[in-house]
């Protein structure tokens, strides 16, 4: 056991490029391979320093050729090498999303379990800064809906490390997807609650265990990712209103920790899934699903409410924006309009 | 550089043992498919009988799988397309268990997961794709794999002519040529991209020309002929194996029989088969074989028996095998 704990404080950005490198001084087979992952550190701070570390054999900046780098990344890992390779904004996987969804995710299981393909994809997801409706989007409900794919959705820099360090370790495809609202960039406002305490040792934190990120009695706020940030300061308002909501981040969608979902609206009864994603055929409607599913042993006081965005594009204009995207006031609002609202 | 007779006799057995292999399962394909057996009304049942699905034969295509294998090792990989069964057999796939997984048997190389357009088998580097065009990416990521991991393997994407109209073959030959990868793309040219004819879907004669563009030495190999083939895959996996990046290479071929089986083929002119079955590599390189005193009847009929001898053995060992637990569905989604 190693005796070094030291922990310092770091911004999401900081916590996944570290547990990169670490894992790339460890594993000689990981490299990373993506647009601006080199000499710019990754456009969203996933890979800085790197370049200076490993060089260019290692961090490989790519052409803006996306099936042309994923299905590479797919060619080595079938040969033994662990690609972390880097879809810059999720709203580009039109562009190779054959690459992704018919190969790296089927392949391991047309053959019979015969062949791995240990690639991490990362990927920045999420609006909030007027990105308009190309590169504002989550999309983690389709990389979820499409099995072979393990989709790890961070909402902290402490989770972003030991998740990251895990999916590295992992011998399958793992989508990992973080929000450029909580990387903590130096020229985009964020969440500071996603910038916290991360030990320099590496460590994992194992796919499909949701963390209670806030014990409560009233209502349980299942969300991920950005949102889990809203929730706890709609959480602290809440509280001082008298009501007490308990928050669960699902950190990893693919494998899903339907247990803990299941076990907190047992406790409060009441449901809100509070979601960046697009409302229908989605993550939402996937947790409701999962409760309604176990109504005979989940006694709900309310129905179960959805926040998410209501199936229209992410606008570009402030005020289309912040209204299409679910935001603290409105999780702190829906919260409010359940507790008013009793099942017979 | 020309093949040794060794290299001959190889290419030749090949492709009797792909030419019989596909025959057959041309045949194997039709049980159970046909009237009176299946639905009334219907002419066919894709999903009928033993070989369910869809079914790409290469019979006429054998020249580019043994021209170019020829050369291969069993460490250099290979990345197939939708029509698959030559590259496979050439590659010194299992055959047993190739044969198993088109039955959809348990003992199949993807325990019957994957069916004829998917065959992965890690043994000798083999896999391919249903999707038109994917293979060039991926064949460039093997490639890349040898160069980091320093060994002299090569990589190979087969791919037909259609699929050089995709993005994928476009964004994999700037990606190989940039990295200088040992990879050699080879572009099976049988005119058709199941019914449009090339010169209705691709704006240029040869995609050998395309290499121009990407910087990177592009044959086109004009006759359907292993030894040609042979030819330009050599100096193309030599180049590679030096370290001097990759090779885009056209083969004029032939395919002898409809897109999938149970084609009309209403697209192509009346005879056409017929035509070019006048024009068989088999017995082209039987020919010279004999030519040069390397094959007589006696050999020939003592190598035809024992390809019949593997072939059957191959189609029995996929009829008899157990089908696997309907349960097994849900296994193998991901790696243990």
């Amino acid at each position: 056991m190693t005796t070094d704990t030291k922990v310092r404080t770091l911004s999401m950005a900081q916590a996944i490029s570290e547990a990169v490198a670490q894992e790339m001084e460890r594993d000689q087979r990981v490299f990373v391979m993506g647009e601006d992952v080199g000499k710019y550190g990754g456009i969203f701070s996933a890979t800085t320093g790197l370049l200076d570390k490993f060089g260019p054999e290692r961090i490989m900046d790519t052409p803006i050729s996306e099936t042309g780098f994923m299905g590479a990344a797919i060619g080595a890992a079938a040969e033994g090498l662990r690609p972390i390779s880097e879809l810059m904004f999720v709203d580009f996987f039109g562009v190779c999303f054959d690459q992704i969804y018919n190969h790296l995710a089927k392949n391991t299981y047309m053959s019979g379990g015969n062949t791995k393909y240990p690639v991490v994809i990362t990927t920045g997801i999420g609006g909030g800064y007027n990105d308009a409706a190309q590169h504002s989007q989550c999309l983690y409900g389709i990389f979820a809906h499409v099995p072979g794919l393990k989709v790890v959705v961070p909402s902290n820099a402490y989770d972003a490390k030991g998740l990251m360090t895990a999916a590295i370790r992992d011998d399958n495809p793992v989508v990992f997807m973080y929000h450029k609202g909580i990387m903590g960039l130096s020229w985009m406002s964020y969440f500071e609650g996603s910038t916290n305490a991360v030990p320099l040792e590496p460590y994992t934190i194992p796919f499909g265990e949701a963390k209670v990120v806030r014990e409560g009695r009233d209502l349980t706020i299942v969300t991920l990712s950005q949102m889990v940030q809203k929730a706890v300061l709609a959480a602290d308002t809440l509280a001082a209103e008298g009501i007490d909501v308990e928050i669960i981040d699902l950190r990893t969608l693919v494998p899903l920790d339907r247990e803990s979902v299941l076990r907190s609206v047992a406790k409060t009864g009441r449901l809100l899934v509070a979601d960046e994603d697009y409302l229908s055929f989605g993550v939402s409607g996937e947790i409701a699903a999962i409760v309604a599913e176990h109504l005979d042993s989940v006694k709900l006081k309310a129905p179960i409410r959805r926040l998410a965005v209501p199936d229209v594009p992410i606008p570009f204009s402030r005020p289309l924006e912040q209204f299409a995207i679910p935001q603290v006031d409105g999780i702190a609002a829906a919260v409010r309009e359940l507790m008013q609202l009793n099942l017979n | 550089m020309d093949p040794t007779s060794e290299q001959l006799l190889w290419m030749y057995e090949k492709m009797v043992e792909i030419r019989e292999y596909e025959e057959t399962m041309a045949k194997v394909y039709l049980e159970g498919k046909l009237p009176p057996k299946i639905q009334k009304g219907l002419a066919f049942d894709i999903g009928a009988g033993p070989v369910p699905g869809e079914m790409h034969l290469a019979a006429g295509q054998e020249p580019v799988a043994v021209g170019v294998c020829a050369h291969l090792k069993a460490e250099d990989a290979v990345v197939g397309a939708h029509r698959p069964h030559h590259f496979a057999i050439a590659k010194n796939v299992d055959l047993n268990a190739m044969t198993a997984e088109m039955f959809g048997k348990v003992t199949g190389l993807g325990r019957g997961k994957g069916g004829h357009m998917h065959l992965f088998d890690p043994a000798v580097k083999f896999s391919c794709s249903g999707i038109v065009g994917a293979s060039a990416p991926q064949a460039c990521g093997a490639a890349l794999a040898a160069k980091k991991l320093g060994k002299d393997w090569v990589a190979i994407g087969f791919f037909g002519e259609g699929a050089a109209n995709q993005g994928a073959f476009h964004e994999a030959l700037n990606l190989a040529s940039l990295w200088k990868l040992p990879v050699i793309f080879v572009c099976e040219d049988n005119k058709y991209g199941i019914s449009v004819e090339k010169q209705d879907s691709t704006s240029i004669e040869s995609n050998a020309d395309r290499a121009a563009g990407y910087g990177m030495p592009g044959v086109l190999v004009e006759t359907n002929d292993a030894v040609a083939v042979f030819r330009a895959a050599g100096d193309a996996v030599a180049r590679a194996r030096r370290g001097e990046g990759p090779t885009l290479i056209e083969v004029k071929t032939d395919r002898y029989l409809g897109h999938f089986q149970g084609d009309p083929e209403t697209y192509r002119p009346k005879g056409e088969a017929q035509e070019l079955r006048t024009h068989d590599p088999i017995p082209a390189l039987g020919a010279l074989l004999r030519a040069r005193d390397l094959l007589d009847d006696a050999g020939d009929a003592r190598l035809r028996q024992a390809v019949s001898a593997r072939v059957e053995a191959a189609y029995a060992f996929g009829r008899n095998s157990p089908y696997p637990e309907p349960s097994e569905a849900l296994l193998h989604v991901f790696a243990d």
